[in-house]
């Protein structure tokens, strides 16, 4: 049976995207390929003389590049960013962050819609980054979104999927792939987030402050498949109040 | 001529391009988007694109990131 993610029209085998962001260049392939990581993001930024390597020539061939649009504050901005990114050529996928508030690293849902829409009438695929929100979400649907990106907890803090109910709303209502970005920080929450119906999860701080990253992307990829699994199987009922025996109600030996 | 790269004013001669400012401050052209004063200079057209003076020239490529 195959099991592939499709976003905006590109199928995957995969259902871990990696954050490139704080890994020495020389790691970055071992975690892509130990994670079987399928989409990894990038950040646009000024570029330094050609001695220094190349975060590309990190990345393994087939792996699908998703630019983000990290350092706007509203969307003009992450359409200028989101053009440079498709200047370097790696394709029309964009995650849209747009964050103005630099202590928490909030997005700011209102500035994405207006971007999601910018960005899918010049023929990107956008994913935008957002906060879990309902409302919000469908008017990113609406406006062209190619998945969401709801928070699990704020970016880099490892703390899990604090906004678990709001995600699983999310997972229920929106008729598009939902992607835990950020705050992840263990398999298991992964795992959790699969479990849930998530269509993928983001990581990248829980990876990159492991202290064996490689094992650690590795882990990743096996709690994802594990949720997806569990997911796909229907995960059993949950009673409250009482027991229920697995074993025969007769007593040993007693009718 | 003085134009402005990355935020930096630096003096390059006149008639340079934008495929030729790549060249002068050591970047790999293939791994750099050019933008000048705000819109993209496609990589098709970096070699006819001459800067003229007082322009403000962005060179970006990709970096890690989340």
């Amino acid at each position: 049976m195959t099991d592939e993610l499709v976003i905006g029209g590109h199928r995957f085998n995969s259902r871990f995207i990696l954050g490139s962001g704080k890994f020495s260049l020389d790691v970055t392939r071992s975690v892509i390929e130990n994670g079987g990581v399928g989409m990894a993001t990038l950040a646009v930024r000024r570029a330094h003389s050609k001695d220094s390597s190349n975060i590309l020539d990190s990345m393994p061939e087939g792996i699908v590049l998703l630019p983000n649009t990290s350092g706007a504050r509203n969307a003009e901005e992450a359409v200028r960013i989101a053009r440079l990114a498709r200047e370097l050529g790696c394709g029309d996928f964009v995650k849209i962050e747009i964050i103005r508030d630099s202590k928490y690293l909030m997005p700011d849902n209102c500035e994405t819609i207006r971007a999601v829409r910018m960005l899918a009438d010049e023929g990107f695929i956008p994913m935008p980054y957002m906060m879990p929100d309902l409302t919000a979400a469908r008017s990113m649907a609406d406006a062209g979104a190619a998945a969401i990106m709801p928070l699990g907890a704020p970016i880099g803090s490892n703390k899990g999927l604090l906004t678990r109910d709001f995600v699983k709303i999310l997972v229920e209502e929106i008729d598009l792939p939902v992607i835990v970005d950020a705050g992840i920080g263990r398999p298991s929450q992964a795992c959790e987030a699969m479990e849930l119906g998530c269509a993928a999860v983001m990581a990248n701080t829980a990876v990159a402050t492991a202290g064996d990253i490689p094992a650690m992307a590795r882990a990743f990829k096996l709690a994802i498949e594990a949720g997806r699994l569990a997911y796909l199987s229907g995960p059993g009922r949950v009673i409250e109040g009482r027991a229920e025996a697995s074993s025969p109600l007769t007593g040993f030996l007693r009718e | 001529m003085r134009i402005t790269v990355n935020g930096v004013c630096t003096d390059v001669p006149e008639g340079t391009t934008a495929e030729g400012l790549v060249e002068i401050v050591g970047m790999d052209p293939s791994r750099v988007a050019v933008e000048v004063d705000g819109d993209i200079c496609p990589r098709a057209r970096r070699g006819e694109t001459v800067l003229k003076e007082g322009q403000t020239v962005e060179i970006v490529g990709f970096v890690g990131g989340g």
